[in-house]
């Protein structure tokens, strides 16, 4: 939701990026306040994935220009552990699976990391138990997955859900949704955005990277932001994203670019 | 990324010292007199001198194995001394008598033989170069029935038991360096579990290399009769020397009708420096027969040192209804190579065994998995099920598999599953963005991939053995 004189969380200015020497982002401005919620459309390709990966700090992408200031601070000075400790969340596209390590200690063990860096108490086994499984019911896990290795053959939705879970556990400054829609079936679709739009707060916010429109049903977006060729080609409300549906990417393309909230 | 897990699988060793301590060493070389030397120092009967040399004659007409995947320079068989001992070697009656550096060492390395300090319920039995040099705790087993002492010592107290059972599951001439052992072994551990008994506690071994010119070539013969079962652990160290030194063990067990025998080894032998210079070749026999009907042996072995490892512990699954079972980590890093894995051969119906293998490769080292199921025609309604992960950190590592399987029953089943993943920066990049740091990644993703064989181990082996692959693969940062 936009909110009047909320702050600035993240301000990204002419953000260039390449993955082994080629040239994804192109050139990217964006600015999100605390409050809003951004989607990030485009084709496969148009960077959007890259984007997100960047602004987490993965180690497989070159900045190669521009500046990405988060609350103020060059992003570029932390490293990938230290921007999750001030509150940059991504949830993955594909979440790693991490055979014979139980969901509850890689989710205790993670939620004690960001506590720490807050200042906040940490948990143990047992009252973390009880405080993982509310927040499981956001997301109507069954505690069966606390048990499991960390999304060790869970399916794709089961992932997903994971996902969000942890992003409830870490309460984010930011969070980042790398096409977390794909591959959810509309059960899924509906459980994981409640789950969105539940942790959505004046604080926080969040960039929706995805292809469809059809996770912009359940969580409604401020602004919609198109991407192409590594740039953002186009900016505009949630009805951007229907206009997008009826003539589809290339029936918008072309457009000059315009940063959003600036 | 990969300069970081680099950083984070370099740890030195930390028993690396020596202990200055007088040893009595035999001149280098093997020969005749050599082995009748080692019989005399030990005051031997003469069948075991005959034992001895049977298998000196059986080795001569042997060649060095040369199928294992691993690789390195000829051994110099007359370079090495085959026996070497701490002065003064006279009779301990207890563990007041035993050389204070000797126990100083020992201290150091965290193994309990002070009886009063010892881990509760841990029998130790303590192996210094060649000889035994203190057994724990051996007065109350034997109040049970239970005999646990050095073989040197066996072979004077229990004469009838030895030569009843030494070299019936390994026979002398079963391979290169089984002869060898058999040729020149100087000391071990025996444990006899008597009919009916279930040994009260964990019987433990620690052994250790000292001299930078001697080999060791202990000898272990666990034998559990009817209704017995043991727990047995296994710890080796070694000093840091720029030469390589020889560890040619044989372990024998038998299990009777009914019995249990459970042995667990951490072996974190000297496994050279980050060059690949130095370390311990480890060419290790390990058998154990499953004789009577329902009886089981299960192998755990956690292999993170030795710059070379080729070893086989496996069961002879005989009895009916008897179990085999091996469960592996192997960890090698810098140029560090193992061949290992294991060998189940079913000859009892209904005859049960399970396999399950991780190795982890760093560095540049090369890991292997070597094992072979075989099903006899007599081991009907026979089981084997196996399964051999692979992991790799960085990418100047390998890692192989090897499965044999025969069949030659069709009442048999037989499954085998493996796999190859690799620690890789999208792992570590998904703890870092849950706010974990690279060490802790590593070792969460290694003790995970581990779980299996950690848990089959004993409380404070499986404590020791996830410190132990810290230190191993985590790195040191203070």
């Amino acid at each position: 939701m936009i909110y009047p004189d909320s702050k600035v969380l993240l301000e990204v200015r002419g953000l260039r990026a390449t993955v082994n020497g080629i040239e994804i982002l192109k050139g990217i401005d964006l600015t999100v306040r605390s409050g809003e919620v951004h989607a990030i459309m485009g084709t496969n390709g148009s960077g959007k994935s890259t984007f997100a990966k960047v602004l987490a700090g993965h180690s497989a992408y070159q900045v190669t220009g521009g500046s990405v200031l988060f609350e103020g601070k060059n992003l570029f000075d932390l490293d990938p552990a230290e921007r999750a400790r001030a509150g940059v969340f991504l949830a993955f596209q594909y979440p790693i699976e991490i055979p014979g390590v139980a969901n509850s200690h890689f989710l205790r063990l993670a939620y004690n990391t960001v506590q720490a860096q807050r200042g906040k108490d940490e948990l143990d086994p047992l009252e973390f138990e009880d405080f993982v499984r509310e927040k499981m019911k956001l997301l109507e896990m069954s505690p069966d997955f606390l048990d499991r290795g960390v999304n060790e053959g869970f399916s794709g939705g089961e992932k997903k859900r994971n996902e969000i879970l942890q992003m409830a556990l870490l309460e984010p400054r930011l969070a980042i949704l790398d096409e977390t829609d794909s591959g959810l079936d509309i059960d899924a679709l509906r459980i994981v955005t409640n789950g969105v739009n539940r942790l959505a707060n004046r604080d926080n916010a969040t960039i929706l990277v995805t292809h469809y429109q059809r996770m912009l049903n359940y969580i409604v977006p401020d602004f919609v932001h198109v991407m192409q060729s590594g740039r953002i080609i186009r900016t505009g409300g949630k009805d951007l994203a229907f206009d997008l549906e009826a003539h589809g990417y290339d029936g918008i393309g072309n457009a000059q670019p315009v940063a959003a909230g600036a | 990324m990969s300069a970081v897990l680099q950083n984070l699988v370099n740890q030195p060793y930390k028993h690396g010292f020596v202990t200055d301590i007088e040893s009595d060493i035999a001149p280098k070389g093997l020969n005749e007199d050599i082995i009748r030397l080692i019989s005399t120092k030990k005051s031997e009967p003469e069948w075991l001198l005959e034992f001895r040399l049977n298998a000196y004659h059986q080795w001569l007409k042997m060649k060095e194995p040369e199928w294992p995947n691993v690789k390195y320079p000829k051994i110099d068989f007359q370079a090495i001394s085959y026996y070497a001992a701490p002065k003064p070697k006279k009779k301990l009656s207890s563990m007041d008598e035993v050389d204070p550096e000797l126990l100083r060492t020992f201290e150091k390395l965290g193994v309990p033989m002070n009886e009063r300090a010892a881990l509760a319920g841990v029998a130790v039995d303590v192996i210094f170069d060649s000889v035994s040099v203190a057994t724990t705790y051996k007065q109350k087993l034997a109040e049970v029935g239970i005999i646990f002492c050095s073989i040197s010592e066996a072979v004077h107290a229990h004469p009838h038991l030895v030569k009843q059972y030494l070299g019936t599951v390994v026979p002398v001439g079963d391979n290169y360096y089984a002869a060898l052992n058999s040729a020149v072994f100087t000391d071990g551990t025996f444990c006899f579990i008597p009919k009916g008994v279930k040994c009260p506690m964990d019987l433990s071994t620690y052994f250790r290399i000292n001299t930078e010119e001697s080999g060791q070539f202990e000898r272990t013969l666990i034998v559990a009769e009817e209704g017995a079962s043991v727990s047995y652990l296994e710890g080796c160290t070694a000093p840091k020397f720029d030469t390589n030194q020889l560890h040619a063990a044989v372990v024998e067990l038998i299990a009777l009708d009914n019995a249990d025998i459970k042995y667990s080894t951490v072996q974190n032998w000297y496994a050279g420096d980050e060059n690949g210079i130095g370390g311990i070749y480890n060419f290790v026999t390990k058998r154990g027969l499953a004789k009577g009907v329902n009886s089981r042996i299960s192998w755990t072995q956690v292999e993170t040192g030795s710059a070379i490892t080729w070893k086989y512990p496996s069961c002879i699954l005989q009895g009916d209804n008897s179990v085999g079972e091996f469960y592996s980590v192997a960890v090698t890093n810098n140029y560090q190579q193992a061949d290992t894995g294991t060998k189940m051969i079913h000859i009892g119906k209904n005859t049960r065994s399970t396999i399950v293998s991780k190795g982890i490769s760093a560095g540049h080292s090369n890991n292997s998995y070597r094992g072979l199921v075989r099903i006899a025609p007599t081991a009907t309604g026979a089981r084997n099920y196996s399964q051999c992960d692979s992991m790799l950190i960085g990418d100047q590592c390998s890692a192989n598999t090897f499965p044999y399987i025969q069949v030659r029953n069709q009442a048999a089943k037989v499954e085998h599953e493996a796999s190859t993943s690799k620690i890789g920066e999208d792992q570590l990049f998904y703890f870092a963005q849950r706010g974990i740091g690279n060490e802790e990644a590593v070792s969460m993703i290694i003790n995970g991939f581990c779980k299996d064989v950690f848990q089959q181990l004993p409380m404070e082996f499986a404590v020791e053995a996830t410190k132990l692959l810290g230190f191993k693969l985590e790195g040191s940062v203070g």
